[in-house]
């Protein structure tokens, strides 16, 4: 029999080894990602809308990235870095490395759109990308990125698809989506119109609109609503009157427009010409409701939104310490208040390098598992997904980002146009803050299904 | 039967400002043989005037108001319009909500100088190049004026509503014996149709009973004998595009309170007037006119319900569609003229 005598060097040799040992995985997979930084810089890529139609949503969102970035190298009063419940960032850049930044344009094309990732993540360098101001174009570059081996943190998209059917393990959305908004509404449309209603809904042709229209269609069927008819419109309309005029005669007494942008503008000027808000149907005042409401299309509505029902993200009008501190520095530096989607892209920005701090590498693989989070959950909801990365003081109180499917789990506000609004950034006011557990379903929802996440993919150096 | 109606008074106002779009292209292609891809920019650059005119009828003085707050905690900024406090308010706001009829007193002549501009500095130069190069000048001229107007006024669309009284729309099925919501209206649609319609008269009547319209139709016929008269046709050909430029601008004016104007509004008429011209007949301005009007009705009908169900997708080819059938029956267009764009 032997006895082996542990000697002081014996056991620092074989605790180096053991040390070695158990970090080689990091070592090896920090050793490879796609634009992986050397420098003293690191650059994150904005993809937005900086031509088209979603150009005026693109440049709020652009403000926004450029906020969060001197709030992450430290400059102006710190936004909403001060209300975050994560302390991991200290406002000296992330990791130890100034934030760098390059702006693409989307053009609200999904080509264009990947195109202009692309050559951001190939010729720039980028380490992430975000932004965004469509469904179409963020379950584009979705997947761009996922091939390539970045981070997406998507900026205004609200299909079903983006983390449904189109999910990306590579991909994380902050905002909203289209069951959300209609198991939201559905509550207050029937405290405010009733059980006894015939939906007619116009639609637009394309991802988010097929998603909307199913979402508000089913939230609305559960209190007892008919669904009269489903028109789709093509995305290329700019005069829907031929599709309005066959309204009133159709026995239907809410039109809902499941239209966003110009489109929404368009069609919802056209339905108050006609004068279906002043008509009496089945005996009741016919009404119109705007599922997804903006900020900035609220404006080009004008006086036409007034009394209609839709939902947000996020308010500039919330009074959670998150929210001050946003619309304070917001404000401040470029003098009226955010939008729904600056708000999305700011908290995008901070969670991303959030994440990066936590992780302890910008290795997307790292990112992902930060955002996936400790398996801390939302209160209240019994569920196994209820799982993944809890944070507060961004913004509308605490969410969840959920690891499952990388979605956003957090309270939605149901939203009305503001009779006589004081200026012409108050034409929405807030008429419920919808608690997330009433808009919580599970990944395996049937309107989200049919996509895998998948693994994380770090892409090379 | 009533909306068969509804759909053809639907059909009646997109084809209002097809035509006039329509009628602007043929008299600029007529006259000077120019095929003018910045024209739905000139429509659109019509509706900008109503948007101008609007925001200087609503230029405001700031007072601050301590009662209420800002989003960011300061004094509110109370804004009142100098025309309110010159003219009280009732005249004030009254001018206000009028501003969009009555920006086409400020958007003719501006219209007449961007058209007159547009040809003096540009177009004539290219008079003698092929249509290929007039196309690239054309449309790349548009997409210059659509990028000064986003500069200028965002992306978004801005709303510029008709005047209060004009904003609600009328039963007519009731004033015709159908029952009641069966055939709605808005005011400010019949407005527009029957203001087209006056547009369209005043641009025949124009050419056809005055001296210059007899000297511009005879150019149209035969240029250079008319030149050999001794009559400068170029000039009188300048003219023409001044005028075109506010048909199309007065069509624009017209459109803001239907449609709230953006940057890209011309491109979303400009395909569509092309095929109208060349179904109507490349040159012809009645036939311009009437293909305006009836490819708008068209489109309406595509758009009903009973049509979509039984072929899905065809509100977006349908213009398309009969752009085909007419130029396959008849290749110069409902009322084309020989010689126009043939070799």
């Amino acid at each position: 029999m032997s006895i082996i005598k542990p000697t002081r060097r014996g056991l620092l040799k074989t605790g180096a080894l053991a040390g070695a040992g158990l970090a080689m995985p990091t070592i090896l997979r920090a050793a490879g990602y796609t634009n992986e930084p050397t420098g003293g810089t690191v650059t994150f890529g904005f993809n937005v809308p900086q031509t088209g139609p979603y150009a005026e949503e693109g440049k709020d969102e652009l403000r926004a990235y450029q906020l969060a970035v001197e709030h992450l190298n430290g400059e102006g009063d710190g936004g909403a870095l001060n209300t975050f419940s994560s302390k991991a960032l200290k406002g000296n850049g992330v990791l130890g490395k100034k934030v760098a930044y390059v702006s693409g344009d989307t053009q609200t094309k999904s080509d264009a759109a990947r195109a202009s990732a692309k050559s951001m993540i190939e010729k720039d360098g980028a380490i992430m990308i975000t932004g965004g101001s469509s469904s179409g174009v963020a379950v584009a570059v979705q997947g761009l990125c996922q091939e390539a081996g970045v981070i997406f943190m998507a900026g205004l998209t609200h299909s079903n698809d983006t983390t449904g059917k189109d999910k990306k393990a590579n991909g994380f959305r902050h905002f909203f989506n289209a069951y959300m908004s209609g198991a939201a509404l559905a509550p207050v449309l029937e405290k405010a119109y009733g059980k006894d209603r015939r939906a007619y809904h116009l639609t637009a042709d394309y991802t988010w609109g097929w998603t909307q229209q199913e979402s508000i269609q089913a939230a609305t069927e559960a209190i007892g609503w008919k669904t009269v008819n489903n028109v789709l419109t093509p995305l290329a309309t700019t005069d829907f009157s031929s599709y309005i005029a066959p309204v009133l005669n159709s026995g239907a007494d809410v039109l809902i427009l499941n239209h966003y942008g110009g489109n929404m503008v368009n069609s919802l000027t056209n339905a108050v010409q006609f004068g279906l808000r002043d008509k009496m149907v089945n005996g009741k005042q016919f009404e119109i409701v705007v599922p997804l409401y903006s900020e900035l299309m609220a404006k080009g509505a004008g006086k036409n939104i007034e009394g209609v029902f839709g939902s947000t993200n996020w308010s500039w009008k919330l009074q959670d310490a998150g929210t001050k501190a946003f619309v304070q520095s917001f404000g401040t530096k470029y003098g009226f208040p955010p939008s729904n989607a600056a708000q999305t892209a700011y908290a995008q920005a901070l969670l991303y390098a959030d994440a990066a701090e936590r992780a302890g590498t910008f290795n997307p693989c790292g990112i992902v598992e930060a955002l996936e989070g400790d398996g801390s959950s939302l209160p209240d909801i019994n569920s196994a997904a209820n799982t993944g990365y809890l944070f507060d003081g961004l913004g509308n109180g605490p969410t969840l980002y959920r690891k499952p499917d990388h979605q956003c789990f957090k309270d939605v506000l149901v939203m009305k146009g503001k009779e006589n609004p004081d200026n012409e950034y108050d034409a929405l006011e807030i008429v419920e803050i919808t608690p997330v557990k009433q808009v919580w379903y599970e990944p395996d929802n049937p309107m989200f299904a049919g996509g895998e996440l998948g693994k994380c993919n770090p892409g090379s150096a | 039967m009533d909306s068969i109606l509804l759909q053809i008074l639907n059909g009646l106002d997109k084809g209002s400002a097809y035509a006039l779009i329509a009628l602007g292209l043929t008299l600029i292609f007529g006259t000077l043989g120019v095929v003018n891809f910045a024209h739905g920019a000139i429509f659109m650059i019509g509706a900008f005037t109503a948007v101008t005119f609007s925001k200087l009828l609503s230029l405001s003085f700031i007072t601050l108001d301590p009662e209420k707050k800002n989003f960011l905690g300061q004094p509110l900024e109370i804004k009142t319009a100098y025309v309110v406090d010159w003219f009280g308010p009732t005249v004030g706001n009254g001018l206000i909500d009028w501003a969009v009829p009555l920006s086409i007193l400020f958007s003719i002549p501006i219209m007449l100088f961007v058209g007159y501009a547009m040809e003096r500095g540009l177009i004539k130069h290219f008079y003698h190049r092929p249509h290929a190069d007039q196309i690239l000048v054309t449309f790349g001229l548009a997409i210059v004026l659509q990028e000064i107007i986003k500069s200028f006024f965002g992306a978004n669309p801005i709303p510029t509503p008709a005047p209060e009284m004009f904003r609600g729309s009328i039963d007519l099925g009731v004033l015709v014996g159908f029952a009641e919501n069966a055939i709605i209206y808005p005011y400010w649609r019949l407005i527009y149709f029957l203001f087209s319609a006056l547009v369209i008269g005043g641009v025949f009547a124009f050419l056809q009973f005055t001296t210059f319209g007899m000297v511009v139709r005879a150019g149209m016929a035969d240029r250079e004998t008319v030149g050999l008269l001794g009559i400068n046709i170029d000039r009188r050909f300048t003219i023409m595009f001044g005028i075109a430029a506010a048909v199309a601008g007065l069509a624009g004016v017209m459109y803001a309170p239907i449609n709230s104007p953006n940057y890209h509004m011309g491109m979303d008429f400009l395909v569509l007037s092309f095929v109208v011209v060349v179904v109507g007949g490349m040159g012809s301005l009645a036939g311009a006119v009437a293909a305006g009007f009836l490819l708008g009705i068209l489109e309406s009908f595509a758009s009903m319900n009973e049509i979509k169900s039984i072929l899905p997708g065809i509100d977006q080819i349908i213009i398309y569609l009969i752009a085909i059938i007419i130029l396959l029956t008849r290749p110069r267009g409902l009322m084309g003229r020989k010689g126009v764009m043939e070799e």
